[in-house]
């Protein structure tokens, strides 16, 4: 074996059940490579001691031809969900010290299955934000850089930390989570692939709450592959999480090979932007012909309402989390700071322990479902949410799957957007649409822009038919060829 | 719609936020930006439309009425105050809040 973490999370499952490597070997060499790959801070909590001891039981079972779907498998896991007994941050400074005396349900699926946990990942503050800058614990360093140049780039938020670990090689894969765009638009960053299941196909018990009624848990892996397995074993019912729904997991990995022969495929034009980079109008081009060659119908199709879809995001969102966020109180966990009487406690302890971009939002949250202005702000976003997803219903009477790009622009420097928050946002233009109306989306690597930076081509499938969106995206990822990696300057 | 530092005051207050004084100017004019780029929505015709609830068609799953045994069950009182900053027996302390 060359190098075990050169191998995707379906090679190394391969090699764990034939007994060539040994879960001990592959968690050693992952926990090695994020060890020497600090620069990029990836990770908030790395759990050695914890990945040794259940590669050990992992090992044990396969030993004796036993063990689940991913026994022995490292993975990353996003600071966003609860894991029993170790530090789950969610990147807030509020959290100071929490050790869930439970597990989410999402690592209890995948821990159930026989994966290690090598730590927990670095992402943007209670999952508000685009570039993973409004961390508590740094940001996290792309490992792309664009070509020639040293100039640190995002690796796009909130799943910064999954993103770049998944890229650098630092785990075999990870999960994370998306709430306007959180998996896709990193994924997309970083040459990776992000997948946001339907909403309710995982279950959100244990991770913690942004935006209730748009979270979701989905793998950010190497490839299309990996995804598929990693997302057979996260989603499930589960009965603790009232909308998490009670249909059977297909195995998604059974219908990759299928093609896309006969498909319809469904091309946006409301996703063609002004300014946007010819690079990226061109990849999806090659993106559409790519489709077409695999023997795809391509169908031009309008959603005329996608315009409005961030402007309702910014007002769901921030509402639910200005309600979601109310139990940082400094009471039950995480920090306190004393004041004079229990409500400036809450108040000085909210002020030292949420940053910026959180205390942004839970402002607005708070004023938009505030008396006199509920009907004006709140009730108005919810029907055009209504409107988006029954447009989205419609139009998928006609097609199979959309095809969009997943950002409007490569990665980006870091600093380089985090003075203007409404510039920050519309990073999440093509993808806050899935959320919204709770479809499946994925993110696909597709090619390098002219500075050596990955772009992503996204697809938007129907409710719960994850199997078409994989059979697509590997359609895509199979045609687009995409097999470059960064260079690894952060070593040494 | 802009907001003034006076409702920056009075929605900090609702939301339990201490903001200090220099810093309701500024936020001021953050929050009227954003919602200034929000105010587009104005333009979509919403009459007669319901508002959305939930982007899954089901109806909320009833459980049998028995005491759970697993992580939302009874008898982890420990369990509860384990992580709080402050705690009594199975209580959690706070400053006092009666006369």
């Amino acid at each position: 074996m060359s190098d075990i973490t050169d191998l995707t999370l379906a090679g190394l499952r391969q090699g764990l059940k034939t007994r060539e490597i040994s879960s001990k070997e592959a968690t050693e060499a992952y926990l090695g490579r994020a060890e020497a790959a600090e620069k990029l801070n990836a990770f908030i909590t790395p759990t050695p001691d914890k990945a040794l001891e259940m590669a050990a039981l992992s090992d044990a079972k396969l030993a004796t031809g036993e063990g689940g779907d991913l026994e022995g498998v490292p993975l990353g896991i996003k600071d966003l969900f609860c894991t029993e007994g170790t530090l789950t941050t969610a990147g807030s400074h509020i959290l100071d010290g929490f050790r869930p005396k439970y597990e989410s349900s999402v690592t209890a699926n995948l821990f159930g299955d026989g994966a290690v946990m090598i730590g927990k990942l670095n992402m943007d503050e209670f999952a508000m934000g685009s570039s993973n800058e409004t961390s508590f614990y740094g940001n996290v360093i792309n490992p792309w850089r664009r070509k020639g140049q040293q100039t640190p780039l995002t690796p796009g938020g909130s799943s910064g930390g999954s993103a770049a670990s998944v890229a650098a090689r630092l785990c075999a894969g990870a999960t994370a989570t998306d709430t306007g765009g959180s998996i896709r638009q990193p994924a997309a960053f970083t040459g990776t692939v992000g997948l946001k299941p339907t909403y309710g196909r995982c279950s959100r018990w244990g991770i913690v709450a942004f935006a209730s009624s748009l979270d979701q848990a989905g793998p950010l892996t190497q490839d299309v592959r990996d995804a598929a397995i990693m997302l057979k074993s996260m989603a499930g019912h589960d009965p603790k999480d009232s909308t998490c729904i009670d249909q059977p997991v297909p195995d998604y990995e059974a219908s990759l090979g299928q093609g896309i022969k006969g498909l319809k495929i469904g091309v946006p034009k409301e996703y063609r932007l002004d300014g946007m980079p010819a690079e990226i109008e061109a990849l999806w081009q090659q993106g559409i012909e790519w489709m077409k060659d695999a023997g795809a119908e391509i169908v031009d199709v309008s959603l005329p309402l996608t315009k409005y879809a961030l402007p309702v995001y910014y007002i769901v969102a921030p509402a639910e989390a200005s309600s979601n966020l109310a139990r940082y109180d400094g009471v039950k966990y995480g920090l306190r700071i004393e004041g004079s009487d229990i409500t400036r406690q809450y108040e000085k302890t909210r002020a030292a322990g949420f940053g910026d971009e959180v205390k942004r939002r839970v402002l607005i949250g708070t004023y938009v479902l505030s008396a006199g202005y509920y009907d004006a702000y709140y009730l108005r976003a919810q029907k055009v949410r209504k409107k988006i997803f029954d447009e989205f219903l419609e139009t998928f009477k006609q097609v199979d799957l959309l095809l969009t790009p997943s950002t409007p622009s490569a990665a980006f420097g870091l600093g380089e957007k985090s003075h203007d928050p409404v510039q920050m946002y519309l990073n999440d233009i093509f993808t806050v649409t899935a959320n919204l109306a709770g479809l499946p989306g994925i993110s696909v690597p597709a090619g390098l822009d002219r500075q050596g930076l990955p772009l992503g081509l996204q697809l938007i499938g129907k409710p719960f038919d994850e199997e078409t969106m994989l059979r697509g995206a590997f359609s895509l990822e199979q045609a687009a060829g995409f097999n470059q990696r960064p260079d690894e300057w952060w070593v040494g | 719609m802009s907001i003034d530092k006076e409702t920056v005051r009075k929605v900090a207050k609702l939301a339990r936020l201490a903001v200090p004084e220099e810093r309701l100017e500024p936020l001021a004019a953050e929050l009227s930006g954003i919602l200034g780029w929000i105010e587009q929505l104005n333009e979509v015709d919403v009459e007669g439309v319901e508002a959305m609830t939930s982007t899954v068609d089901v109806t909320l799953p009833m459980r049998e009425d028995n005491l759970a045994t697993d992580y939302t069950g009874g008898k982890r009182a420990r369990d509860i105050v384990a992580n709080a900053p402050k705690t009594e027996d199975h209580f959690f302390v706070v400053p006092k809040v009666v006369e």
